[in-house]
């Protein structure tokens, strides 16, 4: 299939608002993706035609809206190519994703001694969570350090593997350096341990074709928004043998099985886990963004995202003072960097009168900027529609920073 | 790039590139640390105050242009005030920088008052003088810019 940003630009509404008075340049993907026409229009057509709650109703309406919510639990499956959709549990996003998953395993798994092992390149979305059930179980938490091109040593990663090791968690994509994370490898290591592992795939399902089964990964957390859905959806896919093995997280309606005051049973797996009306709209609107992004070819996304990368990082080298913050072999659309005499924040906001939207701080990565010295970074990250074109303003625009700061 | 040139007015430019009394203080009477965490940017004042004037001020840390500038603007006009006079000021300053104040009361540190146009960088600016406040209310602890305003 030929690639086509431009046709694709098309399809997202707001790319075409001028802002500032300028052109959009929207190069904060990695914080939020903009959404395509179908989906905003899968959510009105939701409410619209078909609202009802799910999996109680006996009426035409419950039964249209359980139908549409069970079909998006089945695109997501297809999507990460799980083996059953029963292993596709929807939550609000990446976070909630693995805080359930660290709460079942500090409540149920994890005793004094016992040890968790993360990486230096995580998210606090994949930090905070395991510190909390480590805090409650007296685990230990492990880290495994990174290189200066901001990689896993994986030799020392290796080594903290042992008898005591309960869960490996890790970033497939760290959000503040691009790095992408030898996952497979990583995870046979972990399992040659005997440990499963939890892989954080916030920043990788829109911009890589991700199969669960071939990372044979026990638990895979994303978010909607990230992957040009809506906010407040997301999925944990987790082995069925796991997701039986751990307890509930919330307790409340739809998750149970039977409610006495004595004792109270639980659903089957994915409903054990989703307590209350759930997202219904937000689900569907998902669903509709994976069939977008599967009908666009993850393969031609990547190899144009990974085209963008080559050329802003060539762009950037040209730049004086410039420096790129992250130079793993294995990078996605991620440009981390600083410029000499210029705070990330001043460089965002020059950036932003120009049109031109990146991200600046410490990413939600607070040890990731630590290991560098840092405190913050400006950060550009790509996403299907971006151009050259826009690769080439943002240039320009770190060109006029540079000229407003050293005169 | 007006707007922008309001920002960051020259003397916000040079006081950025060559920030006045940065460092530590030989003998503080008062000292505070000043945090930002919707950015993570840091500053520790030091103060000498002697019979209820400021006679000597400075800071360390590194921050945006805009709260560096700030800091080192700060730092100068404290110099000699009172400590009423210097609370005074903050008011002011404070008030002009949140978009309610009037410029011609706080003289040279008027330049900071392009600020109140950027919202998202109004805590910048008014990191230092947060932490100067502070500081002469004899507290020990940090100061966020996220608390509320008194």
């Amino acid at each position: 299939m030929n690639f086509d940003p431009a046709a694709l630009r098309s399809e997202f509404p707001i790319l075409s608002r001028p802002v500032r008075g300028k052109p959009l340049v929207y190069l904060d993907n990695a914080a939020t993706t903009q959404k395509p026409r179908r989906v905003i229009e899968t959510l009105e057509r939701y409410y619209a035609e078909s609202n009802a709650n799910v999996h109680r109703g006996v009426h035409f309406l419950s039964e249209r809206a359980t139908a549409a919510y069970e079909g998006a639990r089945e695109t997501v499956r297809r999507f990460l190519n799980a083996k059953e959709a029963r292993e596709i549990v929807f939550v609000r996003g990446t976070t909630e994703a693995i805080n359930l998953v660290a709460a079942g395993f500090g409540r149920s798994r994890l005793q004094p001694g016992d040890e968790v092992v993360i990486t230096a390149l995580e998210h606090h979305s994949n930090i905070v969570p395991w510190q909390l059930a480590c805090e409650q179980s007296g685990a230990v938490l492990k880290v495994a350090p990174i290189d200066d091109a901001g990689q896993v040593i994986l030799e020392e990663y290796r080594l903290l593997l042992t008898e005591r090791t309960r869960i490996v968690a890790l970033a497939h994509v760290s959000n503040a350096l691009g790095t992408v994370n030898p996952a497979r490898e990583m995870i046979a290591l972990a399992h040659a341990a005997g440990a499963p592992v939890l892989v954080d795939g916030a920043q990788a399902v829109a911009h890589h074709r991700v199969d669960v089964q071939a990372l044979d990964c026990d638990f895979y957390a994303f978010s909607g928004h990230k992957v040009y859905g809506p906010t407040g959806i997301g999925a944990l896919y987790g082995k069925a043998q796991w997701l039986e093995a751990l307890p509930p997280y919330q307790g409340g309606g739809e998750m149970i099985r039977q409610v006495t005051f004595e004792k109270t049973t639980y659903a089957d797996i994915p409903q054990k886990f989703e307590a209350g009306t759930p997202n219904i709209a937000g689900a569907i609107g998902l669903a509709s963004a994976l069939d977008f992004l599967a009908e666009t070819g993850l393969d031609a996304v990547a190899a144009h995202e990974h085209d963008l990368l080559v050329y802003a990082t060539a762009m950037a080298s040209e730049i004086p003072g410039l420096r790129i913050v992250g130079n793993a072999q294995e990078k996605s659309g991620i440009l981390s960097f600083v410029l000499e005499g210029v705070h990330p924040h001043d460089i965002a906001t020059v950036l932003d009168r120009e049109g031109v939207a990146i991200r600046a701080g410490h990413h939600c990565a607070m040890p990731v900027m630590a290991r560098y010295g840092l405190a913050a970074t400006a950060r550009a990250s790509f996403a299907l529609y971006n151009t050259r074109q826009e690769i080439d303003a943002l240039a320009a625009a770190l060109r006029k920073t540079r000229e407003l700061f050293h005169g | 790039m007006d707007e922008l040139r309001d920002l960051y007015q020259d003397v916000i430019l040079d006081h950025n590139r060559r920030p006045r009394n940065r460092g530590r203080l030989a003998h503080p009477t008062a000292t505070l640390e000043g945090f930002n965490p919707l950015c993570g940017d840091r500053l520790t004042l030091d103060l000498e105050v002697d019979g209820g004037v400021i006679r000597d001020a400075a800071f360390d840390g590194e921050g945006c242009a805009i709260s560096t500038a700030s800091a080192s603007l700060m730092t100068e006009a404290v110099k000699g005030l009172t400590v009423d006079q210097a609370e005074r000021l903050f008011d002011d300053v404070h008030a002009m920088l949140i978009g309610g104040g009037e410029p011609e009361k706080v003289g040279k540190l008027a330049v900071l008052g392009g600020v109140k146009d950027f919202p998202t960088r109004v805590k910048c600016a008014t990191l230092a003088w947060h932490t100067l406040h502070g500081a002469l209310q004899h507290r020990h602890d940090m100061v966020s810019t996220e608390e509320e305003t008194p």
